[in-house]
């Protein structure tokens, strides 16, 4: 079931909460966040020096806090913000501390269903992740490229292992960092790892490894690939079989390669950013085909369009189409959709997002500071002074925007241009 | 004297040479000189006549009353020509030479470029020969450790996520008592500004995040900055010659931005930051350009004064001199701009001789420093001519927007007695600008 079958997909325009203008008594609001469905704004507000309040809707819970910071709603839309009392951080729902302290937390991390929120935490100067609150068994000496698995079940990170005293670079270079999967290192260390990633399902983990200075390779649940490259970036599992792959460099050049054999050739400048369609029967990657320019490549073939910047490829859900976002000359933003550009500019643009039925492509634009959401290259819904990410109703019919204006939040729900 | 004359003891170069053999050597040189060095270094090794013009561009040659092992020439004929000559072949000892020369004699400044009759970048030599020493595991101790800490943390001081976080919250804490309603912005999406410091500030020089807030709110800068790693420009692997650490650290630091869709970046008063960003780190990850916006501190203090945002409650009355950081100033061309700035502040501005792209380096530059205290009083040796300009002067004051010129000036300063202090831009907007009478 997706999330998004419950929320309200009537046609129209309703106006959620009158004004979400600062109220006169707080001394400051920080900026406003909006829940997945919109029917919720939420923001951090200092009501005295000191004491911070979580403002939802026209309502302000009455826990306060000492510092308050990293506001969010998780994807079933509870509002989450890390918070400070008495020296001590939690993370509070809907303005509820959870009972569980640290030293300090950061870096939450949301299931795709939100049933799980992971952070960081250091205690007593031991860092590792916690789950809803529950801590790792066993913190580390320093952690970080924090991961939550997309059904919320496992966490890892990047763990040092051991203290190193300072400019010991025998130790660094015997290895002193690997990864720890919902508290457990691996058995194998290196002198670096990287941006772990977990499989679909969460049974197992992959990551960036550096074994030497100049050896880069992937290891997988803590074995290394036998085949090491000049550098990587981050690996992706394939959805339906035990392969992974990653953008690898060989003889100055990038290309990708399975399980270390070579999948696609190296001959891009760059090539980053990589994901499969959902069934696996396609790959895509964000390359470099010439110097300074860059596209969209799907199973090693790139599109014909290219840009000085391409970010924030999104495959859709059938895994046939995909998008992302180009820019020229830092200038302005456009929307490439299975390689043809949109006819929009922007002063920027968001992550492009797909309906479940993969017919529609939505995303978030600004211009000259007014927002809008563009829905298969149409404006719809009009210009907001602030708008989130469209969302799609789950037949793909119907698109709800977000928006503000005159400090007024709305809820627009329209039928999805074709 | 050759380098090998004026060998100095570090561990690392010591314990790293030990285990060379030939063979090793010969094969690492050949394949960066075959697979990554290119048309570009052929050309410099059969163009240069050795003329010997680019020497008195040398701050360490002038300084060394002409010795001409310290002119650019020279020290590239005791390394990349060496290497040359000897196809490769070159003894663990000379492999030590090499890297001291190549780390700690040479600060990558480019002036040398600007006296060649024909443009011989030896910056791009050196760089050359640094990049080999890397790849032979030859790099000084300290400046290697920067390097691990880049790659483990993704900035150069060792700083845990939660360090850098807390580091910003208690500059906004204790910002507040002074500017009420003071914040630093954490992550906010859709920021026009990205702010972005290098790894010193939030170790030791913390009171330049709370001047950079300070100034943030007199002017009512859209602005954030993030919490998660890339908040350090920084990139002490560019000058080690770890071109792949270089790559995923500038990546971390433009990822970083786009992700929270800032209009641009700002960057803090340092300068090989800037280089790293704005013409190499990016280049090496196949970006033309940088990709967002960019600008140096110096920049975005001249649009502010040219837009009337900074109010000052008078100018600083002391005179002045002004330190032409080589990264910004041979490297982007921001001398204009850094004058404008710096009169806007001051009441009498004293240049130094000569100025602006032909001032001399501040000799910390180019990693230098970052090679430790083995090689400092190479270092200041080396700039005798950086104290004879700064003397000259007569002045009591610098202004140098750069870190790492003030690590370099500083030290020279006192090793010199020359009784002068250093100061940021920053630093002198803060003590100038208008603030909040309280109560």
């Amino acid at each position: 079931m997706q999330l998004s079958e419950s929320w309200d997909w009537e046609k129209g325009e309703r106006v959620v909460t009158e004004s979400l203008a600062p109220m006169p008594e707080h001394k400051w609001q920080e900026e406003i966040h909006v829940s997945p469905d919109g029917e919720t704004a939420a923001a951090i507000v200092c009501i005295d020096d000191g004491e911070f309040g979580l403002r939802m809707n026209d309502t302000v819970h009455d826990n306060t806090f000492d510092k308050a910071w990293k506001p969010g709603f998780t994807p079933d839309g509870r509002f989450c913000a890390l918070v400070q009392q008495d020296e001590e951080w939690t993370l509070a729902e809907n303005g509820e501390p959870w009972d569980e302290r640290y030293g300090f937390m950061w870096s939450p991390l949301f299931s795709s269903e939100g049933g799980a929120v992971a952070t960081a935490v250091q205690q007593d100067m031991a860092y590792g992740m916690s789950v809803n609150g529950v801590a790792w068994d066993t913190l580390f000496e320093n952690a970080n490229g924090f991961a939550l698995s997309d059904n919320g079940k496992r966490t890892a990170a990047v763990v040092q292992t051991r203290s190193i005293g300072q400019a010991d670079l025998i130790s660094f270079r015997e290895g002193v960092f690997t990864v720890a999967v919902d508290g457990e290192a691996w058995e194998s260390t290196f002198m670096n790892a990287w941006d772990p990633v977990f499989s679909p399902y969460a049974h197992r983990v992959a990551a960036q490894v550096r074994l030497s200075l100049y050896d880069y390779t992937v290891a997988v649940d803590g074995t290394p690939w036998p085949i090491h490259f000049q550098c990587t970036w981050e690996p992706c599992f394939h959805p339906n079989s035990s392969a992974v792959v990653a953008p690898v460099r060989q003889g100055g050049k990038w290309g990708i390669a399975e399980d270390g054999n070579m999948l696609w050739k190296p001959v891009f400048f760059n090539c980053w950013h990589l994901q499969y369609a959902p069934d696996g029967s396609r790959l895509y990657a964000i390359v470099a085909p010439e110097y300074g320019k860059f596209t969209v490549a799907q199973d090693e073939r790139a599109w014909n369009v290219l840009a000085p910047v391409v970010t924030e490829l999104t495959v859709s859900p059938d895994g046939s189409r995909a998008a992302a976002l180009g820019n020229h000359d830092n200038k302005a933003w456009h929307v490439m959709v299975d390689g043809k550009v949109w006819h929009g500019r922007y002063d920027m643009a968001w992550k492009p997002v797909f309906s479940a039925d993969s017919r529609s492509v939505g995303c978030r634009v600004s211009s000259n500071g007014k927002y809008a959401v563009v829905v298969n290259d149409n404006t719809v819904g009009g210009e907001f002074d602030k708008a989130w990410d469209p969302a799609f109703s789950p037949d793909g019919s119907k698109v709800l925007i977000r928006g503000m204006r005159n400090n007024a939040l709305l809820r627009i729900v329209a039928d999805v241009p074709r | 004297m050759s380098i090998l004359d004026r060998k100095i003891e570090d561990p690392e170069l010591k314990r790293a040479t030990e285990g060379l053999s030939a063979d090793r050597i010969e094969q690492v040189i050949n394949s960066v000189l075959q697979g990554e060095a290119g048309a570009r270094l052929k050309a410099y090794a059969e163009t240069c006549m050795r003329c010997g013009m680019c020497a008195p561009a040398c701050h360490y040659c002038v300084s060394h009353d002409m010795d001409p092992s310290y002119s650019p020439v020279g020290k590239v004929e005791q390394t990349m020509g060496l290497i040359l000559r000897k196809h490769g072949r070159l003894t663990p000892d000379e492999v030590y030479g090499m890297a001291q020369l190549a780390y700690t004699e040479c600060n990558l400044c480019r002036r040398c470029v600007h006296y060649c009759p024909i443009g011989i970048d030896t910056g791009y030599i050196i760089s050359t020969v640094r990049r080999i020493c890397h790849k032979l595991g030859v790099t000084p101790l300290y400046i290697q450790d920067t390097a691990h800490s880049h790659s483990a943390t993704m900035n150069q001081m060792w700083v845990k996520e939660d360090e850098w976080v807390d580091s910003l919250q208690w500059q906004e804490d204790e910002a507040r008592d002074e500017f009420p309603g003071l914040r630093i912005p954490l992550d906010v999406e859709g920021a026009d500004i990205f702010y972005s410091v290098i790894a010193p500030e939030p170790k030791f020089r913390t009171q330049l995040i709370y001047q950079a807030a300070a100034i943030m709110k007199h002017v009512g800068a859209d602005w954030t900055m993030p919490s998660t790693p890339g908040w350090d420009n920084s990139d002490m692997c560019m000058f080690t010659g770890d071109f792949e650490m270089m790559g995923r650290l500038k990546r971390s630091h433009f990822e970083a931005a786009q992700k929270l869709k800032v209009r641009r970046i700002v960057m803090g008063e340092c300068g090989h930051a800037f280089r790293s960003v704005y013409d190499v780190g990016n280049r090496w990850l196949g970006w033309k350009n940088h990709p967002i916006p960019i600008v140096h501190s110096v920049e975005y203090f001249w649009e502010l004064f040219n837009e009337g945002k900074i109010k000052l409650t008078g100018k600083y009355e002391e005179p002045v001199t002004i330190h032409d950081p080589c990264n910004i100033i041979r490297g982007r061309g921001l001398m204009d701009k850094l004058r404008e700035v710096t009169h806007h502040l001051c009441s009498e501005v004293i240049e130094m001789s000569p100025t602006r792209e032909h001032n001399y380096c501040c000799a910390a530059g180019g990693g230098v420093i970052n090679c430790g205290p083995p090689f400092k009083g190479v270092r200041l040796e080396g700039n005798r001519i950086k104290a004879d300009q700064l003397r000259a002067t007569g002045v009591k004051t610098v202004v140098a927007p750069c870190h790492n010129c003030h690590g370099g000036l500083e030290d020279i300063i006192h090793h010199y007695q020359l009784g002068i202090q250093t100061k940021f831009l920053g630093d002198l907007i803060y003590e100038l600008m208008e603030k909040p009478e309280l109560e």
